[in-house]
């Protein structure tokens, strides 16, 4: 039996497929963040150099890591959308965008929280903070490129140039540590070699970003389903919708 | 077709004087500014020059982007080029080039005279001149999508400068760095090939999306 893989790049059977899964994630999330913080705060141990304030990398980690992935995600939807004309790929691309742009935020919040014991300043201008204020400046126009543009289709288009010229920046943020080498540590974890934390603090911040990735699906799905409603609004399927009292 | 978009350009911009030289009494004003609000004490202005001047730069050369397809916009012009058999992408890099003679060539010459006023030495000025001669056309081609894709909206101004400014951020980085490098007696090699290498990158690709922005706008 072949398998229709396009059955849900079409908005109406996405939409009722994200009405099912986003249950799931939003169990899984709540599930996943109550244990890493439940391992980051009683059971990871205290850091012998930086004593208990280290423990907001269980935050500060996972959303430096989801705010880069989520632009490299959009930006892929975006192109998807721009090369294929698939309309849905576009709107997930701007559903994307406000989740991305929280995570962002959160990092550079955290990251001078946590600098301000650590370092003993709540900002440096050091290549990686410096860049991801610029990945947040980078959400920031995509998303005010958006909403200047009245036409949705249109707003899909330029929305995706401006993500995929963008994207060029993604790189040289993971990148900066090592070409500017400036006053932020290394990276904490590496794929080339044995992770200089303990096991339990890797699992806790392991934890937290599954937790942050199922919270972005779960909230990104149902910002998605809102934009279809929004954009599909004049077709059968979503008046039939409106009749069974499905959507008020 | 590039050299006459280029001639048409220069010709539209010599008729029309005032536009270039807005741009350059921007530039002149601004870095002139920065005394005035700091103090005039020598030291510190050295050390200062080189972001000043490059800050100015960038502000100038993004304030002059809707000038580069408005005008040809509005009076329908673009639609015909558009239309034409010639490849877009040549045409968006002879806009972006006459985009650069009009107002980062200025910049560039004016650039050795605010650095006097900053008190740089002889060898700095001439980095200076150097990296803003390398750097100015990045902005012209980087500045050429956000001016694409603002084209024909409201507050267009505002938002370009929100889509284009962080794009610039390395050229200014490596351009202002390159003139801080030299004149703490470092080499400034290394900066000037990477601004020649962001030339370079957006040389070939600026202009490819700049013009898939303006399919994008016209359609």
């Amino acid at each position: 039996m072949a398998i229709n893989w396009f059955k849900y790049s079409s908005p109406a059977s996405f939409y009722s497929l994200a009405g099912k899964m986003i249950p799931i994630f939003v169990f899984a999330a709540v599930a996943l963040l109550g244990a890493g913080l439940y391992v980051g705060f009683f059971v990871a141990p205290t850091d012998f150099q930086q004593g208990e304030a280290y423990r907001i990398i269980f935050i500060h980690v996972p959303a430096a890591w989801m705010s880069m992935f989520l632009y490299v995600v959009m930006a892929f939807w975006a192109g998807i959308g721009l090369a294929f004309n698939t309309r849905l790929s576009s709107m997930f691309a701007t559903a994307i965008a406000p989740t991305g742009a929280m995570f962002t935020f959160i990092a550079l919040w955290t990251g001078a929280l946590w600098g301000k014991p650590m370092w003993g300043t709540w900002w440096v201008w050091d290549a990686r903070l410096t860049s991801e204020l610029i990945l947040f400046f980078l959400y920031i126009g995509f998303m005010s490129l958006q909403a200047a543009i009245d036409d949705p289709r249109r707003a899909d288009k330029a929305g995706a140039i401006i993500a995929l010229v963008g994207v060029v920046n993604v790189p040289i943020i993971y990148f900066s540590v090592q070409w500017w080498n400036t006053l932020h540590q290394g990276a904490s974890v590496s794929v080339n070699q044995a992770p200089a934390m303990a096991s339990t603090m890797l699992t806790g911040m392991l934890i937290m970003v599954f937790a942050s990735w199922m919270y972005s699906i779960a909230v990104i799905l149902k910002r998605t389903r809102v934009i279809i409603l929004e954009r599909e609004s004049h077709t059968a399927w979503v008046a039939e919708l409106h009749k069974n009292g499905a959507i008020r | 077709m590039f050299m006459w978009i280029i001639k048409r350009d220069l010709l539209l911009a010599v008729r029309r004087q005032a536009d270039v030289l807005t741009t350059l009494f921007f530039f002149i004003i601004v870095v002139s500014l920065f005394p005035l609000s700091v103090g005039p004490e020598m030291n510190m202005l050295r050390t200062m020059a080189p972001g000043v001047v490059w800050v100015a730069a960038l502000l100038a050369s993004m304030l002059s982007l809707g000038r580069m397809f408005s005008n040809d916009y509005l009076d329908g012009t673009l639609e015909q080029m558009l239309l034409s058999p010639q490849s877009l992408s040549l045409l968006v890099l002879g806009k972006a080039s006459a985009h650069w003679l009009v107002t980062g060539v200025p910049l560039v010459l004016m650039a050795p005279v605010l650095g006097i006023q900053y008190d740089l030495s002889g060898e700095a000025l001439l980095v200076l001149t150097a990296a803003l001669l390398l750097g100015t056309p990045v902005l012209s081609l980087i500045g050429a999508i956000g001016a694409a894709l603002t084209l024909g909206l409201r507050g267009g101004g505002v938002l370009v400068s929100l889509l284009v400014l962080p794009l610039y951020i390395p050229v200014l980085i490596f351009g202002a760095g390159a003139v801080e490098a030299n004149m703490s007696g470092m080499e400034f090699d290394a900066h000037l090939s990477l601004i020649g290498a962001f030339l370079l990158v957006s040389g070939v690709f600026a202009p490819w999306a700049a013009a898939s922005a303006l399919r994008v706008s016209l359609e």
